[in-house]
């Protein structure tokens, strides 16, 4: 049997005397989209940033194929093949996109004793990369980052990762920002991901993002589990429940409608 | 006509010295709005002070200026970058001026000596700033004016206590005087060639070898730049130390050509240098610009300094003309930087399309 990539046992975080995550336990394997659900300050960012070695779970353990690690440094984490992408993409906005994609790893060519940045690789490398995830408009690795469009950044941050040989890519709320049609163009981008064989962790708290392209889903609530399902077993309306805490857009369905003041008719039965 | 335009067209960026390809090109890169300021000022000079602007004399004179404030506007332009700011400069510049008039004056050892001692004091401080900036994490501003007063007062207490006095003389050997102190064609400091060498090791670093990029994603994001890998501490170290050393260098070469050194004097490079920086269109919260840039901004900021002097205006209106620019090249380099965000590579209409 092969190990899941990436594994959480039992990790609980507390900040001081805030606990922030109780006994969280999820597995996500190669070419699986994990969603992880959950409202405001559910604990999401928390439970990611542990992933990505910036902060270190007060109990509980982590597995990479089947071995225990420990993570020191956020790079420890990015070492391993765990890339993550902010809401924004890219954070460096007056960089062009060629210098951008190769920060800290910057193709080299020699000059006698001099070392020259290969700025002519660096854009096509770049270029290349964001076009094999579909974003064809994006063909001039001059172009500062800063000029392109919220997906635009998004897709090259994802390609840039895919490119570096990310195993394990987490997306935080990378379509929180976008329009309908970007939004559409980063899920498309998550699924090409998966498609080659990564491992996707995407937060989110628009549940029809999830649902377009989840396997795997994990609820959020006030910092523990409150469901861990396959892709089918729930429905949207059930999802959103959850999020919201159980029966709460239900209740305050009710709650709206007494507050109407008197009102014809029989009150709506409350969905089940 | 038509044929002409069309060739020009498919050959792209490559195109005519104005093809709209290029002119887009141009105008996106940070020194697009220094260019149109230095010429500007240039024609304004021109016209107002007529042809001695542009007499051997003329340039010389404005040369001179650019060529020892250039050499320590290009390494606080890097630094500016990088997100850092270095204000010890204008107390590094005389300790390193009294320093190789010390040694090499006072106790009068042999000048190789001096003025290694002189680069040592420029260097040391750069590494002290540096050092406190990644340790301390106060703002590089509140640290190197610390700096810039503890160097002071130690220059002052040590020139005093070696000498009895605050200011020394010094008569270089004639070699030193050659490549240091000389004035070529008996205007033309030798300075500006030195200013020509740090240019090129300045554009070779931000703009050819792979540590440019780090600079740029330093002033970019730090924290980023860290994850990604960049040894941070070490370049921002790296920065301090040769903006230290050029400061070193301008105070040596100021001890060769007047022959002698005061405690005072420096001050004026600080904001200065900050000044042709920024004028070159280096955004002052890192992350922009360019050396061809700090060059032309140098270059105006010295061409206004000067060519006051050889118009009928009252010379302090030479200030309220730097000032003005100033203000006037944030707000076109703003604009400018928003035309590099927005511009796309426009397709050539009936050109091949991917
Ligand atoms: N460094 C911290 N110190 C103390 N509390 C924190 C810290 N980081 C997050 N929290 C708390 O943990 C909770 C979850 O936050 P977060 O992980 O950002 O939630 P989400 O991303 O799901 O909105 C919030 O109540 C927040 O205030
Ligand atoms: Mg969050």
């Amino acid at each position: 049997m092969t190990h899941p990539v990436l594994e959480l046992r039992n990790v609980s975080k507390s900040f001081g005397p805030i606990d922030v995550l109780h006994d969280i336990s999820l597995k996500v394997n190669a070419g699986e989209v994990l969603c992880l659900l959950g409202d405001n300050g559910a604990g999401k960012s928390t439970l990611i940033m542990t992933l990505a070695g910036v902060h270190k779970p007060t109990t509980g353990e982590i597995f990479m194929d089947g071995e225990g690690i420990r993570f020191d440094r956020p790079k420890d984490a990015a070492d391993r093949g765990i890339a993550t992408v902010h809401q924004f993409g890219g954070t460096f906005p007056l960089m062009s996109i060629g210098r951008s994609f190769f920060v800290g790893v910057e193709p080299v060519r020699k000059f006698g004793p001099l070392r020259i940045f290969d700025r002519k690789t660096a854009n096509q490398t770049a270029v290349k990369a964001v076009q094999e995830f579909g974003i064809t408009r994006i063909d001039d690795g001059d172009r500062l980052i800063g000029g392109l469009s919220g997906g635009e950044r998004q897709a090259l941050a994802i390609a840039r990762a895919v490119h570096f040989g990310a195993r394990v890519l987490i997306l935080d709320e990378p379509t929180a920002a976008l329009g309908v049609k970007q939004a559409s163009h980063v899920l498309r981008i998550v699924l090409e991901a998966k498609k080659r064989g990564i491992a996707v962790i995407f937060i989110t708290h628009q549940v029809t993002h999830a649902m377009a392209v989840g396997d795997h889903f994990a609820v959020l609530i006030r910092g523990a589990l409150a469901a861990n399902f396959m892709r089918g077993e729930k429905s949207r309306e059930e999802i959103t429940d959850l999020m919201a805490g159980g029966e709460a857009l239900a209740d305050l369905g009710a709650e709206i409608e007494s507050r109407m003041g008197p009102h014809d008719g029989p009150p709506p039965q409350p969905a089940a | 006509m038509t044929s002409v335009t069309r060739s020009g067209s498919v050959q792209g960026a490559g195109g005519g010295v104005l093809s709209p390809a290029r002119l887009g090109q141009l105008l996106r890169r940070p020194e697009a709005g220094s260019l149109l300021g230095l010429l500007a000022v240039f024609v304004f000079f021109v016209v107002a002070a007529g042809q001695i602007f542009v007499s051997p004399a003329g340039f010389a004179s404005w040369l001179n200026v650019a060529a020892e404030i250039g050499i320590v506007a290009l390494p606080v332009g890097l630094l500016m970058i990088a997100g850092e700011l270095d204000l010890s400069i204008g107390s590094v510049i005389p300790a390193s001026s009294l320093t190789v008039a010390i040694i090499s004056g006072h106790y009068g050892l042999p000048e190789a000596l001096g003025i290694a001692a002189a680069l040592t004091v420029g260097l040391a401080v750069g590494f002290v700033n540096g050092f406190i900036v990644n340790r301390s994490g106060v703002p590089s501003l509140i640290v190197t004016i610390g700096t810039m007063f503890a160097v002071m007062g130690l220059t002052l207490g040590l020139s005093v206590l070696l000498t009895g006095s605050t200011s020394t003389s010094v008569v270089p050997a004639p070699f030193y005087k050659a490549i240091l102190g000389q004035f070529v064609g008996g205007m033309f400091q030798i300075t500006i060639v030195w200013w020509a060498g740090f240019i090129l090791v300045a554009g070779y670093l931000l703009h050819v070898s792979p540590v440019g990029n780090w600079i740029y994603a330093l002033g970019g994001d730090r924290k980023s730049a860290r994850n990604a890998g960049i040894p941070t501490d070490r370049l921002t170290i790296g920065l301090f130390m040769l903006s230290g050393l050029a400061a070193a260098f301008v105070g040596v070469g100021q001890a060769m050509v007047y022959q002698s050194a005061q405690v005072a004097g420096g001050q004026s490079f600080i904001f200065n240098s900050i000044m042709c920086v920024v004028i070159g269109g280096v955004l002052l919260t890192g992350g922009f610009g360019s050396v061809p840039g700090i060059v032309l901004g140098t270059i105006t900021f010295a061409m206004v300094n000067q060519g006051i002097y050889f118009t009928g205006f009252d010379p302090n209106l030479g200030s309220v003309i730097i000032g003005a620019l100033l203000l006037l090249a944030v707000l076109m380099n703003d604009t400018f930087r928003a035309m590099a965000l927005s511009y796309a590579t426009r397709k050539t209409p009936g050109g091949p399309k991917p």
